[in-house]
C-alpha cells in the first residue's frame, strides 16, 4: 500500500499534573478530577469514559484540595481559602468566594443538595453555605475545632463527622451537640506525633469509618462513640477513603501512600448468619505513588495519582477477559496539545505555562530501510512563556498550516503572535489589537489558508476573524440554537467552504463560511465524537465517536454515504471495538481519496475505503501476515484497516505536505521517571 | 608439521628504493650447506658462514665492471666462476685476493647466467638461448655461439638440475606474452621446447622454481593471481624429432592462495619438499592486506603451516638451501630455518577434539612434569633458559651436540648417555617453538629400544613426548612400546598428547589397563593431576548431598519398588540395589582408564575390538563407567573443577558403546544384572529429566524471542511498510 517517511518526535516533553482531587456525580455519570496544576477535568463514564471537558484549565497558585458535586454544580475549594462554582457550559469558573477562614481541607455537600459544609484549617471551624441558584451563601460556623482535615455527612444530614488531629467530632447539625472519638496514634517512635485523620466516611447506619496517617483505618458506632475494629493497613497513611456510593454501602476502600488500595467490605463471616463485620476483602496495586483521590462507583474503583487515572472494575466473578473487566488507564488527554503546521513543518507543542515551536529535522536520503540518517536535527525556535507567573494556564492554541501565525488562549484572553521563519531569521510579533469578540476561548483553529481563524466561544458559538498581513478583523459569529455545550472540535474544510463543529451534546454541526450561516447538522448520535474531519475531495465528513464508531457524511446530499451505511451494516470489527482510548485526528491523504487516516494513543491507522471491511472473524491486525505474503495474495488478504503499532503512546500524528508522517510519542517511562520519588518500599532480594 | 623457526640476519643490504628487486642477484651454495655466496648487484661476490652470521671473504669487480650474473662455486675445483659485463667470465679462489688478478676470459656472446649444480660442471647459459659446458667454452673462449631463440624471445629465468645420469640446464623464455620452457640437456645435448598454457587474463608467471623428483622434473610457478601451478617434465629424451616443436606443457594447479584485490607484485614460490611450497609477497589469509608474509603451505591438505611477517619491504625473492630459507626484505637478508617433517593428517590438521583445553593445561601441567622427572630441583626459570637458548645458538655447535649429532648419539651410546644428551637438549629448546625435527629423536630412541632389548630409555622419551612435535603417526611404534615395557605413565602421556591413536591401540591400552591389579597400579607414578581428580572423586563420594540433573537414588528406587509391598522385601531390594557408591578400581587405575576415556575415536573402529574383553572385564568396566556417572550426576562438581576429566557425555558414550558389544554376555550374566538395573534407572530418570525439559524449552525459547526494545532516542526518521 504505501511507504511512509515518519518523524518519529520524542522530545514534547509533556508531564501531566498528579491529580489532587476527585468527585463522582452518580446522576449524571460524570467524574470530575482536579489535578495539582489546578486544572479540573470531566470524564463521562456513561460515554466509554470519555474527557469531554477540560473545564478549566489550571492557573498557578492555585490548587484546590476538593471537589463536590451539588446536583449538577461543581464547585472545588483549596488552600487559597476560596470556594469556586464552575461555568461548565463556558468552561470557566462562574464565581469564587471567599470563606474567611483560611485554607481549605475538604468540602461536603449533604445528600438534599441544598447546604454546603467546609472546613477551614486555620481557625478549625465547619462553615455551612446554602446552595442557591445562581450563588452560594454563608449560613452559620459550628463551633470551633482543631484543624480540620476530612469531612463527611451522615445521608440524613443531621449529622457531620469531621477528622481532625487526634480525633473524630461529630456535629449535630440541628442541635449543636459535639462529641468527640479520640484516634490512637501510631505505636512505638511515632507515638508522640499527632495523628491526622485524613478521610472520614460517615454511613447511613451511623458507623464511621476513618482513615489516619498511623496506617489504620477504624470503624466507630457514631452513637455510642465506641470503636468497632481496628484494621492496621499499611506502615504509611491512609489517605482517602470511599464508600460505595449506590448500594447499602456496603464496601469501602481506602487509598494508602504506598500506592495501594484496600477493599473492606460489611458481610457475615460465615455464610447465612446475620451478623456482619467489616472485613479486608481484596487489595490492589494499580499505582506507584500516593493515591490521594478515590472514587468507589457501584462496579468499580477510579484511582487517581501518579497522573493516571485507573478504572478498575470490581466485579466479583470475573468470567473471562471482556471489556468490562478490563482495567483502563487514561494517561493522556483526550485533545490535542500538538499543532502542526503542514507546509512549513513546525510543531508546537503546548504546556500549562509556555508553548514551544519546533522545526523537524531532516534527512537527504530516501533509502529503504528502518531508520533514516538525520541530516539536519530538529531545533526549538521559539520558546513563548505567558506573560506573568500567575496567570492563568493555557488552555488552548494553534499553528497556522502555513506556520506563520501562532495563537494561544487562557480562560481569560486570547493572544495572536505573527511569525517569520527564514532559515536563520525568526521573528515573532504579538498582534496588539484583537477584536473583541476573541473572548472566552477554549478551542482554536486556523483555515487551511491560513486566512481564517476560528474560535469557539460561550454558548456554543464560532467567533470567526479575518487575518491579514498585518491585523485581524472580526468577521462573524457563527451560532446554532440547539445546544449551549461547549464545542470541543473545529475543523475547516480544506478548500475554506465549509467549517465543522461538534460539541459536548454530540451534536456536530456544519456551517457554509461563503455564506457564514449553517448548512446543516448531522444527525446526533448519542456518542461524544472524538475527530471530525472534512474530506478535502469528496466533501464527506467523516466524524469517530468516543464509543469508536465511525461515520460519513455526505455534505452534499446531507445524508450518511454509502460505505457508512455499508460500515454501520457490517459493523465494526470487535478489535477495533474494544480499543479503550478515543481516536484523536482524522487527516486525509491528498493522493488517495480512499484513504483516512486516524490515531489513538496506541496505534494510528489508515482506512482504505475501496477495500472490503474486515469481517468479525478475520484477523484484525493483519500487518505482520500480510508482509510475509506474496504481491499477488496481500491484495487478496487486505482489508480496510491497515494499523500501525510501531508506535506508542501516540500524542499526535499528523501528515505533513510532503506525505511525511510526524507521529509524537511520550512513552509513559519518561513520565514516571519525572515523578519524584514514591515512599521507599523494602523489596524482597533488594 | 612444518614450522618456521627463529631467523636470523646474514647481512646487511643498502635498501632499495625504487626498484622492484633487491640488491642480491643471487645466492648459491657453497662447499657444505653452512656456506652461502651471495652476489650483490653492483659489483661484489661474498661468503658467508651462515652459523656464524659472518663473512669469510669477499671479492670486489673494478669500478666500471659489473657482475651480470651470480657466482657459482664448483666444487669439483674449489673455485668460483662469475660473468662480469656480460662477456667476461671470471674464475678465481677462495684465497685469490684480488680479483682482477684471477683468471678471465671473454667469450663472443652475451651471457645470461652460469650454472653449477652439486658435483656438476659448470655449465653456461648464453642470453640467445645456446648452453656450453664451462670446460669446452674456455677451451674456445671465442668460438661462436649459435643463437636458439628466435628475435624477441628473451630468457626470464634459468636453473640447472643434475639427475642420476644426466645434467640439465633449464630455462624459460618469454616472447610476445607466450611463455616457453627449454630443456637443454647436456651431454649429449638436446633441446626440448614446452609451451605453458596461457593464464588468464594475459598474465605472466611471476617466479618459477624447478625441482628434480621421481625421474621428473618438477615445475613450479607462480601467476600474480595467486595460483601456483605445478608441471612435471620427464627427463628421459623427447622423440628424437619434435626437438623443434614447442610441446604444450600440461599443468596441475596447486593452490590457489588468497591474494586479496590486488594482483600480486614480487612474489615467489618455492618447493621445500615434495609436499610443503614456501611463498613469500603473498598477503596471509586471516592477517589483512598485508603482503609482507613467508608462509609454508602443505600442498596435500591446502593447509597453511607456518607464517612470518617479515620487516620491511619484501622483494618476491628467496633461496633454500639446506632447510634454510633466505630471504632478503627491508634492509637485511635474512636467514630463517624451517622443518618440514612429513606430515600426517592429525598434524596437518593440527586440531581435535580437545585441543581447546588442552591448550590452557599445557601450563598446569608442564611444571608438574619438572617436578616428578627433577624432583625438587626443578627447571631454571625460563627466561634463563631463552637467554642461554640465544646465546648458545652461535656457539651451539661447538659446545653441545645438535639434534643430528644426538640422533647419530642414540644409535650407540648407553642409556644413561643418550638420556643426558637429550635432556640437555630440550633445555636449550625454546618451549613455545619447539623443532620438529626433535621427533627424530623419539623414532630413534624407538627403533633402538626394539633393535636392542637391553635398551629402553623411559626418561628420554617422556620428556620427548609433551613437546608437541610427535604424533602416534610420526612414530607409530612408541604407544605398543611403553605398553609391552609396561611404561604407563609413557602410555599416559601418549593417550594425552597424541590425537591420532587407533582404535586397536586404545582397546590395547584399556585392556590393559583394566586387568593391572591394583596393588601393581598403586606403584606407578602417574601424571599426579589425574591422580588426584580421581582422589577427589572418591573422597568426595559420602560428603555427597542433594541431588543433581534431577537423578535421585531414593527416587530411582520408588521407581522400581512400586510392585513390592512387603516391607522386608522393600528394605532388601533397597540394600541390593542401591546404586554402587564406591570406587571398583584403585585411584591410579582410574587415572589411566579416565586417560582412554578421553581420546579421540570412531565409535565403528572401535567396537570391533572392544568385543574382544572379557565379560570379568567388562563388569569391572562398566561398574567404573556407572560409579563415574553416578559421581557426575549426584555432583555438581563434574566440569566445574579445573582438572582435565572425562566429561559426562564421553562416560555416556562408552557405556553405550560397551552395552552395544556385550549386550547378549551381559544379560547372561547374574553379576551384571544389579549393574543393568541400576543403569536402567539412571535412563529412566533422565529421561523423565529430559521430557520435563522439553516441557519448558518452549517457553524459554519466548524469552530469547522478546527483542530488546531499541532506544530510539528523542528523534529519528524512520520509514515504514503498510500492506
Amino acid at each position: 500500500m504505501g511507504e511512509f517517511k515518519v518523524h518519529r518526535v520524542r522530545f514534547f516533553d509533556y508531564m501531566p499534573s498528579a491529580i489532587r482531587s476527585m468527585a463522582f456525580n452518580s446522576h449524571t455519570e460524570r467524574l470530575a478530577v482536579a489535578r495539582a496544576d489546578g486544572a479540573v477535568e470531566i470524564f463521562n463514564f456513561a460515554d466509554n469514559y470519555f474527557q469531554e471537558k477540560q473545564v478549566i484549565a489550571g492557573r498557578d497558585g492555585r490548587s484546590i484540595e476538593a471537589l463536590c458535586w451539588v446536583g449538577c454544580r461543581l464547585f472545588s475549594a483549596g488552600l487559597d481559602g476560596e470556594i469556586t462554582e464552575y461555568d461548565l457550559e463556558n468552561l470557566r469558573p462562574r464565581y469564587s468566594i471567599e470563606a474567611y477562614g483560611g485554607p481549605i481541607w475538604t468540602i461536603s455537600g449533604n445528600s438534599e443538595g441544598t447546604l454546603l459544609a467546609q472546613a477551614g484549617c486555620e481557625d478549625g471551624t465547619v462553615k455551612m453555605f446554602e446552595v442557591l441558584e445562581d450563588r452560594i451563601q454563608f449560613q452559620r460556623n459550628l463551633s470551633r475545632q482543631k484543624r480540620i482535615i476530612s469531612l463527611s455527612w451522615h445521608p440524613s444530614g443531621a449529622q457531620i463527622a469531621a477528622g481532625m488531629m487526634d480525633m473524630i467530632r461529630i456535629f449535630d447539625s440541628e442541635t449543636h451537640a459535639t462529641h468527640r472519638l479520640l484516634v490512637d496514634r501510631g505505636v512505638g517512635a511515632s507515638k508522640s506525633r499527632e495523628v491526622v485523620v485524613w478521610s472520614v466516611a460517615c454511613l447511613n447506619d451511623h458507623t464511621i469509618i476513618s482513615g489516619d496517617s498511623a496506617g489504620k483505618v477504624q470503624i466507630w458506632d457514631g452513637l455510642t462513640g465506641t470503636l468497632i475494629r481496628t484494621h492496621l493497613v499499611t506502615k504509611w497513611d491512609v489517605l482517602v477513603l470511599a464508600v460505595s456510593q449506590w448500594q447499602d454501602e456496603s464496601s469501602v476502600i481506602a487509598g494508602t501512600s504506598e500506592g495501594t488500595i484496600v477493599q473492606f467490605q460489611f458481610i457475615s463471616s460465615t455464610v447465612g448468619q446475620q451478623d456482619k463485620l467489616w472485613v479486608r476483602t481484596r487489595t490492589f496495586k494499580n499505582h506507584s505513588h500516593d493515591v490521594r483521590a478515590l472514587v468507589h462507583t457501584d462496579s468499580a474503583v477510579i484511582s487517581g495519582m501518579d497522573t493516571q487515572l485507573v478504572v478498575r472494575p470490581l466485579l466479583d466473578k470475573v468470567e473471562k477477559n471482556t471489556q468490562e473487566s478490563a482495567l483502563r488507564k487514561i494517561a493522556f488527554p483526550h485533545r490535542n496539545l500538538v499543532s502542526c503546521a503542514k507546509k512549513a513543518g513546525l510543531l508546537l507543542f503546548q504546556f500549562p505555562d509556555h508553548l514551544e515551536l519546533w522545526r523537524l529535522g531532516e534527512s537527504d536520503r530516501n533509502t529503504p530501510g528502518e531508520s533514516l540518517p538525520v541530516k539536519r536535527k530538529p531545533e526549538k525556535l521559539i520558546q513563548l512563556k505567558t506573560k506573568l507567573q500567575g496567570e492563568d494556564h493555557i488552555c488552548c492554541s494553534a499553528l497556522s498550516p502555513c506556520g506563520s501565525w501562532l495563537s494561544y488562549a487562557t480562560v481569560a484572553a486570547v493572544r495572536l503572535y505573527r511569525l517569520q521563519i527564514s532559515s536563520n531569521n525568526i521573528s515573532i510579533q504579538k498582534v496588539s489589537k484583537l477584536p473583541r469578540e476573541l473572548k472566552s476561548v477554549h478551542q482554536l483553529c486556523f483555515s487551511s489558508d491560513s486566512c481564517r481563524l476560528f474560535a469557539s466561544s460561550s454558548f456554543s458559538s464560532v467567533v470567526v476573524v479575518a487575518l491579514d498581513q498585518t491585523d485581524c478583523k472580526y468577521l462573524h459569529t457563527l451560532k446554532h440554537k440547539s445546544s449551549r455545550q461547549p464545542i470541543h472540535i473545529l475543523s475547516p474544510s480544506e478548500d475554506g467552504q465549509w467549517l465543522a463543529t461538534a460539541n459536548t451534546d454530540c451534536e456536530i454541526h456544519v456551517f457554509n463560511l461563503r455564506k457564514m450561516k449553517l448548512h446543516c447538522s448531522v444527525p446526533a448520535y448519542s456518542s461524544c465524537p472524538t475527530a471530525v474531519s472534512i474530506h478535502p475531495t469528496t466533501g464527506n465528513l467523516v466524524s469517530v465517536h468516543a464509543d469508536q464508531q465511525i461515520f460519513e457524511f455526505s455534505l452534499k446530499q446531507k445524508e450518511y454515504s454509502e460505505w457508512s451505511r455499508q460500515l454501520q451494516r457490517q459493523g465494526l470489527h470487535p478489535l477495533w471495538l474494544q480499543r479503550d482510548t478515543p481516536v484523536t485526528s482524522i487527516a486525509f491523504n491528498p493522493n488517495n481519496p480512499a484513504h483516512i487516516m486516524l490515531h489513538d494513543v496506541f496505534m494510528f491507522c489508515i482506512i482504505d475505503q475501496s477495500l472490503p471491511l474486515p469481517e468479525a472473524k478475520t484477523k484484525f491486525y493483519n500487518q505482520m501476515i500480510l508482509r510475509s505474503l506474496p504481491e499477488p495474495q496481500r491484495l487478496r488478504e487486505s482489508h480496510a484497516f491497515k494499523t500501525c503499532k510501531n508506535f506508542q503512546h501516540l500524542l499526535s500524528v499528523n501528515l505533513l505536505e510532503d506525505l511525511s508522517l510526524v507521529v509524537v510519542e511520550r512513552p509513559l517511562v519518561d513520565i514516571v521517571a519525572q515523578l519524584p520519588a514514591p515512599v521507599r518500599q523494602k523489596k524482597f532480594a533488594t | 608439521m612444518a614450522a618456521l623457526c627463529e631467523g636470523y640476519t646474514l647481512c646487511g643490504l643498502v635498501p632499495a628504493v625504487n626498484r622492484r628487486s633487491s640488491e642480491i642477484k643471487g645466492i648459491e651454495e657453497e662447499r657444505d650447506s653452512d656456506h652461502v655466496i651471495v652476489t650483490d648487484s653492483s659489483r661484489s661476490v661474498t661468503l658467508y658462514k651462515v652459523s656464524d652470521q659472518k663473512p669469510l671473504g669477499s671479492w670486489t669487480v673494478k669500478q666500471g665492471q659489473v657482475l651480470t650474473c651470480a657466482a657459482v662455486f664448483n666444487r669439483l675445483t674449489n673455485e668460483y666462476v662469475a660473468v662480469s659485463d656480460n662477456k667476461v667470465i671470471r674464475i678465481w679462489k677462495e684465497d685469490d685476493i684480488i680479483l682482477d688478478k684471477a683468471f678471465k676470459a671473454t667469450v663472443s656472446a652475451d651471457v645470461w647466467s652460469v650454472h653449477c649444480a652439486h658435483g656438476a660442471e659448470p655449465a653456461v647459459l648464453f642470453q640467445r638461448g645456446a648452453v656450453r659446458l664451462l670446460d669446452s667454452l674456455l677451451s674456445a673462449p671465442q668460438q661462436p655461439v649459435e643463437e636458439v631463440l628466435v628475435q624477441d624471445e628473451a630468457i626470464r629465468w634459468s636453473t640447472n638440475i643434475v639427475t642420476e645420469t644426466q645434467q640439465l640446464v633449464i630455462f624459460t623464455t618469454e616472447l610476445k606474452g607466450d611463455h616457453f620452457l627449454y630443456l637443454q640437456r647436456l651431454k649429449p645435448n638436446s633441446v626440448q621446447k614446452y609451451r605453458l598454457e596461457p593464464e588468464e587474463p594475459a598474465l605472466s608467471p611471476l617466479s618459477f622454481w624447478a625441482s628434480y623428483r621421481d625421474k621428473n622434473i618438477c615445475l613450479l610457478y607462480l601467476y600474480p593471481n595467486g595460483r601456483v601451478y605445478q608441471s612435471l617434465v620427464s627427463v628421459r629424451g623427447p622423440a628424437p624429432d619434435d626437438g623443434a616443436q614447442a610441446v604444450p606443457l600440461p599443468r596441475d594447479q596447486l593452490l590457489s592462495l588468497p591474494v586479496g584485490e590486488e594482483l600480486l607484485e614480487a612474489a615467489s614460490a618455492i618447493f621445500l619438499d615434495d609436499a610443503h611450497v614456501a611463498v613469500v609477497g603473498v598477503p596471509h589469509p586471516s592477517a589483512g592486506p598485508g603482503k609482507d608474509f613467508l608462509c609454508i603451505w602443505n600442498t596435500n591438505f591446502q593447509t597453511l603451516q607456518a607464517a612470518k611477517e617479515m620487516a620491511g619491504k619484501l622483494y618476491g625473492q628467496l633461496w633454500s638451501f639446506s632447510s634454510k630459507l633466505f630471504i632478503p626484505h627491508g634492509k637485511a637478508l635474512s636467514v630463517i630455518p624451517f622443518a618440514c617433517p612429513r606430515s600426517s593428517l592429525a598434524l596437518a590438521l593440527g586440531k581435535l577434539k580437545q585441543v581447546k583445553t588442552e591448550e590452557s593445561k599445557t601450563s598446569t601441567v608442564v611444571p608438574s612434569w619438572n617436578t616428578i622427572l627433577h624432583g625438587e630441583e626443578a627447571a631454571p626459570p625460563k627466561t634463563v633458559e631463552a637467554r642461554k637458548t640465544r646465546t648458545t645458538r652461535k656457539t651451539q655447535s661447538s659446545l653441545s651436540l645438535t639434534i643430528d649429532q644426538v640422533q647419530d648419539l642414540i644409535k650407540t651410546a648407553p642409556v644413561e648417555e643418550v638420556e643426558k644428551e637429550v635432556q640437555e637438549l630440550l633445555s636449550r629448546q625454546d618451549p613455545k617453538d619447539p623443532q620438529p625435527s626433535l621427533g627424530q629423536l623419539a623414532l630413534a630412541l624407538v627403533s633402538r629400544s626394539l633393535a636392542d632389548p637391553k635398551f629402553y630409555s623411559s626418561r628420554a622419551l617422556t620428556q620427548l613426548v609433551p613437546i608437541r612435535c610427535l604424533s602416534h603417526s610420526v612414530c607409530p611404534d612408541l604407544l605398543p612400546l611403553a605398553l609391552e615395557k609396561r611404561d604407563y605413565f609413557l602410555c599416559q602421556l601418549c593417550l594425552l598428547f597424541f590425537h591420532d591413536i587407533p582404535e586397536a591401540v586404545t582397546c590395547a591400552c584399556l585392556k590393559t589397563f583394566i586387568s593391572l591389579s591394583d596393588a601393581d597400579a598403586e606403584k606407578l607414578s602417574l601424571e599426579p593431576d589425574s591422580v588426584s581428580f580421581v582422589e577427589m572423586l572418591i573422597s568426595n563420594e559420602r560428603a555427597q548431598t542433594g541431588l543433581q540433573n534431577g537423578f535421585s537414588p531414593a527416587l530411582c528406587e520408588e521407581d522400581r519398588t512400586d510392585a513390592v509391598d512387603d516391607p522386608k522385601a522393600k528394605a532388601k531390594e533397597k540394600q541390593k540395589a542401591s546404586p554402587q557408591q564406591t570406587c571398583p578400581v584403585g585411584k591410579h587405575k582410574a587415572a589411566l582408564i579416565n586417560e582412554v576415556l578421553q581420546t579421540a575415536y570412531s565409535e565403528a573402529l572401535l567396537l570391533p575390538h572392544l568385543k574382544d574383553f572379557s565379560s570379568d572385564q567388562v563388569v569391572l568396566f562398566l561398574r567404573y563407567l556407572e560409579f563415574l556417572y553416578l559421581r557426575y550426576s549426584t555432583d555438581g562438581f563434574s566440569q566445574m573443577h579445573g582438572y582435565r576429566s572425562p566429561s559426562l557425555n564421553q562416560v555416556m558414550d562408552w557405556v553405550c558403546m560397551l552395552l552395544d558389544a556385550h549386550f547378549t554376555v551381559l544379560v547372561m550374566s547374574p553379576v551384571a544384572k544389579g549393574l543393568l538395573l541400576n543403569l536402567q534407572s539412571f535412563v529412566r530418570s533422565q529421561v523423565r529429566l529430559f521430557s520435563e525439559l522439553g516441557k519448558i524449552e518452549g517457553s524459554l525459547q519466548e524469552l530469547t524471542k522478546m527483542k530488546m526494545k531499541k532506544d530510539v532516542g528523542q528523534y529519528s526518521i524512520e520509514v515504514i511498510e503498510l500492506y
